[in-house]
């Protein structure tokens, strides 16, 4: 597409997608948010971008291919499932360190495996929407 | 407890990952035959569990059943769990052979590992939703096998397939909501109070039809069977025999599970349907395999035949018939894929598939032809392999029920299996090569042949085992088979277990 208003406006647009994308990643369990919509967000930005600089341009900019991506973070997710067993529970169990605090309400932040799983689902989901655009966009 | 139930799935999705990264790489296709053999090692760790505890159950995310995703293990899903991780070693190795380079470049690996973590997840959940999910997770993984490697042909079967699939699922799901909707749970093991409960019992029968037609699709019972031959002949081999020996398993251990844990408050009705459906599928399933005269096609259609067998053990609900269903899914799982990747071999040896252009495979390749005879022999049933095993339980259970008719059309099918077995046997060994060429091993390197031959020789050498050492697997045929008949310990594991 040759249009420069779209190619300055996307410059601009791709950084307020991505960077709301991965907002809504961490906003993700407690409030409306996570991995998905955030993925899906993130492959908005990635598609603006390549409407405006073309797929091989795209390409280059993510380095790996939207299916390793996809892959890669099915074995995030895999492995915040797994981490559970090392302290004992069930399969994709949430384990919780609560920074300044012991619950939701008293800490300042919290480190846990529930986002790293919700990171695992926004790789799958930002690189299968991503290979199937491309598939489209390189075929037309 | 709850990591033996987790990592026969687990282990095949890491297999996954790994193999798609390394996919062009050598090292790629050996992860591959690693991580279905640790698969094998977890699955039977799982076997010994269940042997040793009956049933065992573990809730995911410590959410207490029946509002989490539970798993559970009892001796059928333990043995389907088991028979899966053995196919799949097997498909493995087969693929090292046949796979051509370009395609495990594509992933083919990782496509293959996320099929097999579908099957096994489909045995082992006990959430009706949660089915659904694996459901879909083996369609993709194998609507991407199918068409893989490219072709306009694969392309076609892979459309036929997917759609007549998709159709399957959406009755499927549809049922679920509106079990749901009547009952307010999901989880299968809830389910049984539930329904038994349920005001509307004609609604429920309803919902068991649509149960039915779902799971009927996937199994390829008479009338909805269409999709399976148009699929199966087309992608490589190694893909047939493991949709060949698993995909259409999965539907009919559904079938068992939902029909004699759920849906069992009109078996004079729901079970009457199934048994009717059972025989016309066995008899067009053997009928369509003789007009055929393509090695994979004459199979595929033996599949639809036996699959008829299965959900006929199941329709006769007795514990003998269940028995005997049992049985006969396990050892058509093993001869069923060994006769695929003869198959595939076969092809190695003459370039086709088509019976009337190949021929002198006996005089060339002596052992394939050994090694035909016995997965063949064993599913037309002849004693001491072990589908005659498998037919006479199924035999015996309609006899004891005075169902002669059942009888007569059981021992019609064997015997027209063995016209289709003595066909393949004589076009494809017998006869010479029409082009009077001598089809020899060494046309392809023995790299190809090595990895093609050794899972045949290993499946073989099972179905000779069952047969001629059929004491304890007929035993633990008979413990699924009261366990499915009597699920109180069933639900009492799954809704009592502590998180």
């Amino acid at each position: 597409m040759n249009s420069i208003i779209f190619t300055a406006g996307a410059r601009l647009l791709v950084a307020l997608v991505f960077v709301f994308s991965l907002f809504m990643l961490l906003r993700g369990h407690h409030l409306p948010g996570g991995g998905f919509i955030g993925g899906l967000l993130g492959a908005v930005a990635f598609i603006i971008y390549s409407l405006a600089c073309g797929p091989e341009e795209t390409r280059k900019a993510l380095r790996l291919s939207p299916e390793s991506i996809a892959v890669i973070g099915l074995g995030i997710a895999l492995l915040a499932g797994l981490f559970s067993f090392f302290m004992g529970d069930p399969f994709f169990t949430g384990q919780w360190y609560w920074v300044g605090g012991d619950s939701y309400e008293t800490s300042v932040f919290s480190i846990n495996t529930v986002l790293v799983f919700d990171i695992g689902v926004y790789l799958v989901v930002l690189g299968g929407i991503l290979s199937l655009t491309f598939a489209f966009e390189e075929e037309a | 407890m709850s990591w033996v139930l987790v990592m026969p799935i687990a282990v095949p999705f890491a297999t996954a990952v790994v193999a798609y990264l390394a996919r062009n790489f050598p090292a790629g296709r050996w992860i591959s035959v690693a991580g279905s053999a640790l698969s094998l090692i977890v699955s039977a760790l799982l076997m010994i569990a269940v042997l040793d505890q009956g049933v065992i159950a573990a809730q995911m995310s410590n959410w207490s059943a029946p509002f989490g995703i539970t798993l559970v293990a009892d001796y059928l899903s333990a043995v389907m769990v088991v028979i899966t991780a053995i196919t799949g070693l097997a498909t493995a190795i087969y693929a090292l052979g046949e796979i051509p380079e370009s395609t495990e470049r594509l992933g083919f690996h990782a496509l293959f590992q996320t099929l097999i973590a579908g099957v096994t997840g489909a045995f082992l959940t006990g959430d009706l939703f949660n089915l659904y999910v694996w459901f879909e997770v083996m369609l993709i993984a194998s609507f991407s096998l199918l068409v893989i490697g490219g072709g306009k042909e694969r392309l076609d079967a892979g459309i036929k397939y997917v759609a007549l699939n998709l159709v399957s699922t959406l009755v499927f799901l549809s049922g679920i909501g509106l079990l749901y909707g009547v009952t307010g749970t999901l989880n299968m093991a809830d389910l049984r109070g539930a329904v038994a409960a349920a005001e509307n019992q004609g609604l429920i029968t309803v919902i068991a039809m649509m149960f039915m037609v779902g799971f009927g699709v996937k199994a390829a019972v008479f009338p909805l069977f269409f999709w399976l031959p148009a699929s199966y002949h087309t992608p490589y081999f190694a893909i047939s025999a493991v949709f060949a020996g698993l995909l259409t398993k999965v539907g009919v251990y559904a079938l068992m599970r939902m029909f004699t844990l759920v849906f069992v408050g009109d078996v004079g009705f729901t079970h009457e349907i199934l048994l009717w459906v059972s025989l016309l599928t066995m008899f067009t399933g053997v009928i369509g395999a003789a007009a055929q005269m393509d090695f994979r096609k004459i199979l595929s259609f033996h599949i639809i035949s036996q699959i008829g067998y299965m959900t006929l053990g199941l329709a006769l609900y007795t514990p003998l018939a269940l028995m005997g269903g049992v049985f006969y899914l396990v050892h058509h799982i093993i001869v069923k894929a060994n006769l695929f990747f003869v198959a595939g071999l076969a092809k190695q040896y003459t370039g086709d598939t088509d019976l009337t252009r190949i021929g002198g495979l006996y005089k060339s390749a002596p052992l394939l032809a050994a090694l035909f005879i016995i997965p063949a022999f064993s599913l037309a049933g002849f004693p001491p392999l072990s589908g005659f095993w498998a037919k006479y339980l199924i035999v015996k259970a309609a006899i004891e029920l005075d169902y002669w008719f059942v009888a007569f059309v059981s021992l019609l099918v064997g015997l027209l299996t063995i016209y289709s077995m003595t066909k393949i046997w004589g076009y494809a060994f017998w006869k010479p090569h029409p082009e009077g060429y001598d089809p020899t091993p060494d046309r392809a390197p023995a790299r190809v042949t090595t990895a093609m031959i050794t899972p045949i020789a290993a499946l073989a050498a099972m179905t000779i085992v069952i047969g001629f050492y059929p004491e304890p697997f007929v035993q633990f045929a008979q413990t699924a088979a009261n366990q499915l008949l009597d699920p109180s310990d069933y639900v009492t594991t799954v809704l009592g277990v502590q998180p």
